[in-house]
């Protein structure tokens, strides 16, 4: 038995073990997230012991190394332990911003002292974070942003506002992109963290299409930043900053997450009825279908190699781009067939049956995709530029 | 298995890559077309071929090949569609070569050990329509005297009239028995149709052949099995060639973009341009990773390999027909000049996309394989 065969043997022993059954259910709804941070409160034991085993193992963030919370597998352990969690349909025991996408930059940018200071309680789920990124004037184009850091010697003096700010409300602590130079359109943004709860800090939530309100609008009025709580060097937060947009894209595109990413034909047949010859009984939305779940297998094999290229160095820095746009673009093909194929019981907007119009949400929920984390637009011209290396791009 | 090339892979690659763009790039193809050769292809390019010993590439070591897998002869076959290189490898050392190696017996006994010594080219007979059905198969075999009579009718068989041998898939009383059909086989005549691509293919006439019972590749009333190894075989590797014919076809027009003045500009500063050949990218990315996935899992003999087949067969025709098809517009006039590439690559991406069944033919049995 290799040494893979041997920790497939013992994961599948450890997760019989320890992973509840109601942990074995597919996401239904936005409460099944574990999300974590100070203020969480668990949705059942289940979610509770199931985060708690993780965490005792360092399986929130199985590729940490173990002195700031993980179990520091390699990158093939990694995949056995999710394909075997994938194998039981086990929920993800935590989510976070923390672990998407600032651990990834900390661990790249952040100092030894930082590294266990930070990365360790958002491993066991402690510290919810947002992402202070977009301004109001400033959405794709991040370097036009204005909230402004004054130096005070040992602290700086932050005043601004940040917008599309996620679960800024929720929120414990924020990565945040100020500028600490004003003579310097690129290096002259530090990337800074502070506590929610510093004076100054308040949230609105933005209220969209979909009924929801995920983002807030986030101000900040003189709020104190200590000189300690930067990563990187200070004016060269846009590296940090786009070395953490390449994680991001990755997670909204599904790379990591897919899935999501099964047969929709499948989930509508019963719906729909069959006709004679057992195919679905609306043959242009059935071959809609189909085209599309060809598109979304294929997907999912992208996904693969990006992750087999991005873990070993092989994949092209932007390629994370590609991988953007093209899930985000999916995913929005996905809801849209989503409304098709549910028809009127699809349209409901807060009926008990559909789950207070869960579909309907998803499906204007899923129009940000492409806007948020760059917008398509953005990605296209980040790969006509950057990897087909086209002029004047 | 990670899904990127190994360093043997790499390796192999390396030494292909080259070697088909220096002896077969598209003026090869282009002589080949203008002389109007009868062959359809270059012997001495597959004496070469040979030489490196590509044709038994897939042939086990115990017949005498180098027993690689489908993700080295995808990599072949990629190079074979960059450069538009006609030759009968994927039919002969990638279709035939699954069925006879999954069948054993006297036919892999007779055949493999030729076609890995470049003696043997084999055609494969299985289409009888304008469309692939493979599940409608109306060429009869009957049982008469020591064997089978055979009777019917096949299209689209690439080489055929050059063949040393065809596979033939015909109806038996209890299912589908493939048979080795030789070339000099009295009744067989193979009529020869130029494409658009300047390929041959043949209309086979199968008019009381008849052969022998060890004529049989594998098990009378069992050749569905067999079927499925070779088209599975064959659908991956035109899938492997639409990724190299696509990749050849963007790069060109990549290249062209950035050469290419109007207005005042090179035309691929202009963000209407850049966007359209940035998507294409994308597209062509997937198609590329689902085609070595769909390798994959043929040479781990994966459950899960017949449905990526036909996904990476739809998913490479499609990134292929969008690249030559963006090829030749951002080309623009030029791109419809019979002097100039580009128009070369949209005709050999017509001929693969309809091989072994078309983008619609797969997408519905991506649905069929999801049960709707």
């Amino acid at each position: 038995m290799s040494d893979l065969d041997a920790f497939r043997a013992e994961v599948r022993a450890w997760l019989e073990a320890n992973c509840p059954p109601e942990m074995r259910e597919p996401i239904r709804e936005e409460g099944d997230v574990c999300w974590g941070g100070r203020n969480w409160v668990f949705k059942n034991d289940a979610q509770k012991q199931w985060l708690d085993a993780c965490v005792s193992k360092g399986y929130t963030v199985p590729d940490w190394p173990t002195p700031y919370g993980g179990a520091g597998l390699t990158p093939e352990q990694t995949k056995v332990l999710k394909q075997e969690m994938k194998r039981i349909n086990a929920r993800s025991p935590l989510d976070s911003f923390g672990i998407w996408m600032l651990g990834p930059a900390l661990l790249q940018f952040g100092t030894e002292e930082q590294k266990v200071h930070y990365l360790n309680p958002i491993a066991r789920g402690e510290i919810r974070w947002c992402q202070g990124y977009s301004e109001p004037g400033s959405g794709s184009d991040l370097v036009s942003l204005q909230t402004f850091g004054e130096d005070k010697g040992d602290h700086w003096v932050v005043n601004g506002s940040k917008i599309w700010t996620s679960y800024a409300d929720k929120a414990d602590w924020i990565f945040c992109l100020v500028r600490t130079d004003k003579t310097n359109k690129y290096q002259g943004i530090t990337f800074m963290l502070f506590d929610m709860a510093s004076k100054g800090v308040t949230t609105k939530p933005i209220l969209l299409i979909s009924g929801n309100s995920p983002f807030c609008e986030t101000f900040f009025d003189d709020v104190e930043v200590p000189k300690t709580q930067y990563v990187g060097e200070i004016n060269r937060g846009w590296d940090v900053a786009k070395y953490l947009l390449g994680h991001e894209r990755e997670m909204i595109s599904g790379g990591g997450a897919g899935g999501d990413m099964v047969s929709i034909g499948g989930a509508f047949a019963k719906a729909f009825g069959k006709n004679a010859a057992g195919e679905l009984d609306d043959p242009i939305l059935r071959a809609e279908m189909a085209a599309f779940d060809t598109d979304v297998f294929a997907y999912r094999a992208m996904g693969e190699r990006f992750m087999d290229m991005w873990k070993t160095g092989r994949a092209h820095p932007a390629s994370s781009n590609m991988m953007k746009y093209v899930g985000t673009e999916l995913n929005k093909r996905r809801h849209e067939l989503v409304m098709s194929g549910g028809g009127s019981e699809a349209l409901e907007w807060d009926s008990e049956e559909t789950k207070g119009g869960a579909r309907a949400r998803g499906w204007l929920r899923t129009k940000a995709n492409s806007i948020e984390g760059g917008t398509s637009e953005v990605m296209l011209n980040v790969i006509a530029k950057r990897i087909l290396d086209l002029p004047g791009a | 298995m990670p899904l990127y090339h190994n360093d043997d892979q790499a390796m192999l690659k390396d030494s292909v890559a080259p070697f088909v763009a220096e002896q077969a790039p598209v003026s090869h193809l282009r002589k080949l077309r203008d002389e109007a050769d009868a062959t359809g292809f270059s012997r001495d390019l597959w004496t070469q071929f040979t030489e490196m010993g590509l044709p038994g590439m897939l042939v086990p070591e115990a017949h005498g090949g180098l027993g690689m897998g489908h993700m080295e002869a995808g990599i072949v076959l990629e190079e074979i569609g960059r450069n538009l290189t006609p030759s009968p490898f994927l039919s002969t050392g990638v279709g035939a070569v699954a069925a006879l190696a999954k069948a054993g017996g006297t036919q892999a006994g007779r055949w493999l050990p030729a076609i890995a010594s470049g003696e043997a080219i084999v055609a494969l007979a299985i289409d009888e329509g304008a469309k692939h059905r493979p599940d409608r198969i109306a060429t009869t075999a009957t049982r008469a005297g020591n064997g089978f009579r055979l009777d019917g009718k096949k299209s689209f068989v690439l080489h055929g009239h050059v063949a040393d041998m065809s596979i033939v898939a015909a109806k038996t009383d209890g299912g589908i028995t493939l048979f080795a059909v030789p070339k000099d086989a009295k009744g067989l005549t193979a009529d020869p149709r130029r494409l658009v691509d300047s390929s041959l293919a043949s209309h086979v006439t199968l008019d009381g052949v008849e052969v022998d019972a060890d004529a049989v590749i594998g098990e009378v009333d069992a050749g569905g099995e067999i079927l499925d190894a070779l088209l599975a075989a064959t659908r991956t590797g035109a899938a492997a060639e639409m990724v190299g014919v696509g990749q050849g076809a963007m790069d060109m027009t990549v290249t062209y973009l950035k050469e290419r003045k109007q207005f005042g500009k090179l035309i691929g500063e202009f963000q209407g341009l850049q966007h359209r050949a940035a998507h294409l990218y994308g597209e062509m990315e997937v198609a590329r990773a689902t085609v070595m996935k769909a390798q994959q899992l043929l040479d781990e003999g994966s459950e899960g390999a017949k449905l990526m087949v036909s996904v990476a067969k739809a998913k490479a025709g499609r990134a292929a027909n969008l690249a030559v098809r963006e090829g030749v517009q951002m080309h623009g006039g030029i791109g419809m000049t019979d002097e100039y590439d580009i128009g070369l690559y949209m005709k050999r991406d017509r001929a693969l996309a309809e091989f072994m069944g078309d983008v619609h033919y797969h997408i519905d049995q991506v649905a069929r394989m999801n049960g709707y």
